[in-house]
Order: structure tokens, then C-alpha cells, then sequence
């Protein structure tokens, strides 16, 4: 069994760095709908990806959040994208694939990747 | 529809989060001896009056304004009752909040339990500022994640630290298999 000793060592290991849980105001959200519908329509592998590349890419400003029904569930899994002081971008019909790709561009490029947002869809 | 029984225990524990809960407990149980699979989902959220409770497994009841329909706790019943398990929910406001599924381990409608270290994950990790504890046990063995003890050692590093991120999904992974490893269901 894993235990909880290994943790110690990485946070020995780790005890110069920074990673701290406060919530900075110049943190970028990307926020992922959990609820029935969102989950239901493939929320979690989504999130799971997101999760895993915001790390991959080591993005510390970026924080990968979950809420509830957005209301939009036909739209579902539902991504939005909160940056400090820009409007919020909503993204539908997310894929792991889809969330991939926001991350690059959108995240690290800053260039919004118009074809998957509602604007887009629903005009 | 939700394929997994890890799916719905994502669903339900939204409502725990929903609820303004701090502390979630997961339990799931599996016992080949006695062919069931149980599954305990406990919060101290605000809870659900009598009135409520006695709604909430209609799936056109739901708190929410955003849509008019619930079908999370329907979901759960029906999978739990259509495998002759049964299903409850217990609530004291603002105390405590039980929802308990019981399935047919071996029961040819039981849903797979699925990626379950993937539905603990998404919840340990997006829902920092919320305490989980989840405990998974097959016969004789179990083992327990419990995000208390993970602060403890810590101090403020984050979740979502790439190394941190790394040992919790090893950890849920490597236990996983360890506990559930002959134990056959």
C-alpha cells in the first residue's frame, strides 16, 4: 500500500517552492459544470484532462475549478474561462480533445478559440 | 444516463457541494460473501426538510432554477433497485445528510463501478476549500483517503502542485488496485 509517508518527502523536497493554496487575484479559472447533465454527458474526462495538462504545462496561475448546472445542459460539458479583468468565455460541447486545444491557445497564447464558443453556436 | 456507479457518486456528491457541505464522506463497500455492493454518501450541508426529502426522488422535483427537472437521486435509485438493492436518504438539516445505495454484486443489470479513483480525484482536486474523506473496502481489505491528513502534511501547498496532483492519483490508483486485487466483482 501507498502511504501517506511519501507525501512528507515530496513536501520536504518542496519546502522552497511556492504552489500556495491562496487565492490570487491575478488567477485565471477555468471552470468545469458538474452537474447531472455535465457529468452525464462526459464533464469529468474533461476535467481530468484540463487537470492534467495545466500541470504538464506547469501553468501556476491558472486554477481548474468545478461548478454546477450553468443552466445550458443541452450545451453540456459546459468549459468556461475566467480570466482577471476580461470577460468570461464560455466554451460547449467540450472533449478532452476540445480542452486540449483551449489550453493552448486560449490559455497560453491568449487567442480564444472562437469555434467552440456559445457566441459561436447559438450566435 | 450515467454508465458508472463512480458517475453517480460524482452526481451526488454535487449535491453535497451544493449543500455548502465541508467535510464529504465516500464509502463504497464491496462483500463477495454476501454478493452486495454498498455505497454511503454523508455531508453536513444544510441538508433537506421532511417535505423535501419526501420529493426528492421524483425526477420532476429539483431545487434548482436553472432547469426544471432532477434526475440525479432517480438515477441512483433505480439502479440500485433494479439489481433487488434498495436506496435511502436521511437527512438532519444542517447535521448530517446520508444517501445509502445498496446493489446485487452479481446482479446482470449492476452498472460497473467504474473509474471511481478518477470521480475521487476530480473531487479532491476542484474542491480544494471541501474535506473528503473516502474509504474504499473489498472483503477484508480497505484503505481511505482522507484529505484532512493530506493538509496536515501539506501546510498550504496546493492540490494541484504537479507533484502533489501526481502521488494523489498514484495513491488512489496503487490502492485501489492493491484492495480490490482478488477480490472478485
Amino acid at each position: 500500500m501507498k502511504s501517506l509517508e511519501e507525501l512528507k518527502a515530496i513536501r520536504e523536497s518542496m519546502q522552497a517552492q511556492m504552489g500556495l493554496r491562496n487565492e490570487d487575484t491575478n488567477q485565471t479559472r477555468i471552470v468545469v459544470g458538474m452537474a447531472t447533465c455535465g457529468i452525464a454527458s462526459g464533464a469529468r474526462p474533461v476535467l481530468m484532462e484540463l487537470s492534467k495538462i495545466v500541470q504538464e504545462k506547469g501553468l501556476s496561475k491558472v486554477m481548474v475549478t468545478q461548478t454546477g448546472c450553468i443552466g445550458l445542459c443541452q450545451y453540456e460539458p459546459i468549459v468556461e474561462v475566467i480570466e482577471p479583468g476580461k470577460e468570461k468565455v464560455t466554451y460547449i460541447k467540450m472533449t478532452p480533445e476540445k480542452a486540449k486545444e483551449i489550453v493552448d491557445q486560449h490559455i497560453i497564447r491568449g487567442q480564444i478559440v472562437s469555434k467552440y464558443t456559445i457566441s459561436e453556436d447559438i450566435g | 444516463m450515467l454508465t458508472e456507479l463512480s458517475l453517480n457518486i460524482l452526481d451526488v456528491a454535487n449535491n453535497s457541494i451544493r449543500a455548502g457541505a465541508n467535510l464529504i464522506v465516500i464509502q463504497v463497500s464491496i462483500h463477495t460473501r454476501e454478493d452486495i455492493l454498498t455505497i454511503k454518501i454523508i455531508d453536513n450541508g444544510h441538508g433537506m426538510t421532511k417535505e423535501q426529502l419526501s420529493q426528492v426522488e421524483d425526477p420532476f422535483f429539483t431545487t434548482r432554477t436553472t432547469r426544471d427537472v432532477g434526475l440525479g437521486i432517480p438515477f441512483l435509485k433505480q439502479a440500485a433497485l433494479i439489481t433487488g438493492g434498495t436506496f435511502s436518504i436521511k437527512s438532519k438539516p444542517n447535521v448530517e445528510t446520508l444517501v445509502y445505495a445498496s446493489f446485487g454484486l452479481s446482479h446482470i443489470d449492476r452498472m460497473p463501478l467504474g473509474d471511481i479513483n478518477s470521480t475521487i480525484y476530480t473531487l479532491v482536486l476542484a474542491n480544494q476549500e471541501i474535506d473528503f474523506l473516502y474509504v474504499f473496502q473489498c472483503d477484508d481489505k480497505e484503505f481511505q483517503l482522507d484529505t484532512r491528513s493530506l493538509k496536515d502534511i501539506l501546510g498550504d501547498i496546493s492540490f494541484d502542485t504537479p507533484e502533489v496532483a501526481e502521488f494523489i492519483r498514484d495513491y488512489l490508483n496503487d490502492n485501489y488496485n492493491e484492495t480490490a486485487g482478488g477480490c472478485n466483482f
